[in-house]
């Protein structure tokens, strides 16, 4: 099923890229978040988090020890070893659909052929979209076995948002991937040599972006935390390096939507009017083009206010899947009528 | 009730020469416009719009830059009337303390925070200008409202509020200020706005 496709690398290149590529998660989270208070911060008026080391640099360091430092607290509701295991889940599916974001092209490295990508799967954008249903069992399971009826509700709004956004999220895709005739990511942005699919997919990247959102659940769809009516939602219960794990996969995600929209709409690691650089720098214009989309996502969120639970849902329904599903015709009529 | 009324301000006359009307409710009512309620496509083109109005807003705040003042190390000055913690006042001439325990502070304060303990002056030992002075004199900053009701009481002016505001401290029995502390000047100063700042 996960098929390599077009060139074969020995098995220790794999394992080399894993950790790479799971290292470069971790050391990215933490600049995300940064970066998320800082410029939240900025918006707000506010300096941000500046007390910890030259401009609060070391913050998300002192954040993280604090959490791995704190008690393993447990509710006695709790249901067994499910609550241990959610937060995992959580994580280990935003580790997983990091995996797939190219960060190059297959580059010549001591004679030894090795794409920038954990790997290259033929189902590339449902690789995704799996284990992006996969995480929601985190915020699902994780509600749940809290036995807390905060955490509960939090939990039972993630599965109503992901099934009214991920229909419209899969739709938005669909134009793309007729239009690039390939469902593998590399060939996506292959495809894209002439122009970014931003331009001719316009309402498709729109669709795309606005139901990440929610698939993240950051502002203005994170309804599942809801601060203001469900202390925590899903993570209400959870405290130390569970909580962790949690906000670490929230900001894991984040990045994969942002890979994914660049590696989709933005053309990856091509940089525009014909300039082609050599190949290292490509996983420096996907990591920029990815910045570009994060800091939407935090622009986003210091600007709009959460949205009323009956809003998410005729937006998603009535708004997003039309939009999708147009787009789909509009993109099918065209591809037929151009072949 | 007798029709005729009893003062003359009740008269019908009298209500007409201050040409007063009759209320009309409907005189008051303002005519809302309202724009017809957005059908489907109109609706999210407006919500787009306004989204992208909010992202504006947002993003201008940016360049305005923060408008936090760097607490402990940028302190914001105290107006000259701020009540921060009490001081008590010697005169400057002679050296001997104002405060001659008479004990009003304590009985106006409503906190009940101040306690004075008065003793005679003698010639040997002459601490005050008047008769008594005060042997104990402490305040109970843990308690102290900060209402400046002492001040007001006192017939010598011997205590007033300061501008010292960071009053924390580890333990309930430090912030049980003596006279000693009460006498002496702050060991930082806080800052004052001046006339017109």
């Amino acid at each position: 099923m996960l098929a390599v496709v077009g060139y074969y690398e020995p098995w220790w290149i794999q394992i080399v890229k894993a950790i790479v590529i799971f290292a470069v998660a971790l050391q990215l989270v933490p600049v995300v978040l940064m970066a998320e208070r800082k410029i939240m911060g900025r918006m707000q008026g506010r300096y941000g988090p500046n007390r910890v080391g030259p401009y609060g640099a070391l913050q998300p360091l002192a954040d993280i020890l604090k959490l791995l430092t704190k008690e393993q607290f447990r509710p006695t509701t709790s249901v067994g070893f499910l609550f241990a295991a959610a937060p995992l889940i959580s994580i280990l599916t935003a580790v997983a659909a990091f995996a797939i974001i190219p960060f190059g092209d297959a580059q010549d490295i001591f004679g030894t052929k090795v794409g920038l990508y954990g790997v290259d799967v033929s189902i590339g954008p449902l690789y995704v979209f799996a284990f992006g249903a996969i995480a929601f069992y985190g915020i699902m399971l994780g509600g749940w076995s809290s036995g807390s009826k905060y955490s509960f509700l939090g939990a039972m709004r993630g599965a109503a948002q992901l099934i009214s956004y991920e229909v419209s999220q899969g739709l938005a895709l669909v134009g793309v991937i007729m239009t690039a005739q390939t469902l593998s990511l590399t060939g996506i942005v292959h495809a894209q040599g002439g122009m970014w699919y931003v331009v001719p997919q316009f309402f498709g990247f729109l669709v795309f972006l606005v139901a990440g959102f929610a698939e993240t659940n950051r502002a203005p769809f994170d309804l599942t935390e809801a601060d203001a009516e469900l202390v925590g939602g899903y993570n209400t219960e959870f405290g130390g390096g569970r909580f962790a794990s949690y906000y670490f996969a929230e900001y894991l995600n984040v990045l994969v939507i942002s890979g994914i929209v660049t590696t989709i709409f933005l053309g990856g690691w091509m940089l525009p009017f014909g300039i082609h650089p050599p190949g290292w720098v490509d996983p420096f214009v996907v990591l920029f083009k990815m910045s570009l989309i994060t800091f939407l996502f935090i622009w986003v969120r210091a600007t709009l206010p959460r949205l009323r639970y009956d809003q998410l849902m005729s937006f998603g329904w009535k708004v997003l899947l039309p939009l999708a599903t147009l787009n789909t015709l509009v993109t099918a009529i065209v591809v037929v009528a151009a072949n | 009730m007798p029709d005729t009324p009893d003062t003359p301000e009740q008269t019908p006359a009298y209500t007409a020469s201050l040409n007063v009307t009759a209320w009309n409710p409907g005189e008051d009512v303002i005519e809302v416009q309202r724009t017809p309620a957005p059908g489907a496509a109109r609706g999210t083109w407006r919500a787009f719009r306004e989204t992208a109005r909010g992202l504006k807003t947002t993003f201008g705040r940016i360049a305005e830059g923060p408008s936090t003042i760097q607490y402990p190390e940028e302190k914001v000055p105290v107006y000259p009337r701020f009540r921060g913690r009490h001081k008590l006042h010697k005169f400057e001439d002679t050296g001997l303390e104002k405060c001659v325990g008479c004990s009003l502070c304590a009985a106006a304060c409503p906190a009940d925070c101040i306690r004075v303990v008065a003793a005679e002056n003698t010639p040997e030992n002459r601490v005050s200008a008047g008769e008594r002075y005060a042997a104990v004199y402490e305040i109970n900053l843990s308690r102290c409202i900060f209402c400046g009701y002492c001040e007001v009481a006192c017939p010598f002016d011997a205590i007033t509020m300061g501008h010292d505001y960071e009053l924390s401290d580890y333990s309930r029995s430090d912030l049980i200020f003596t006279k000693e502390m009460l006498l002496a000047e702050p060991l930082e100063r806080t800052p004052l706005r001046r006339e017109g700042e």
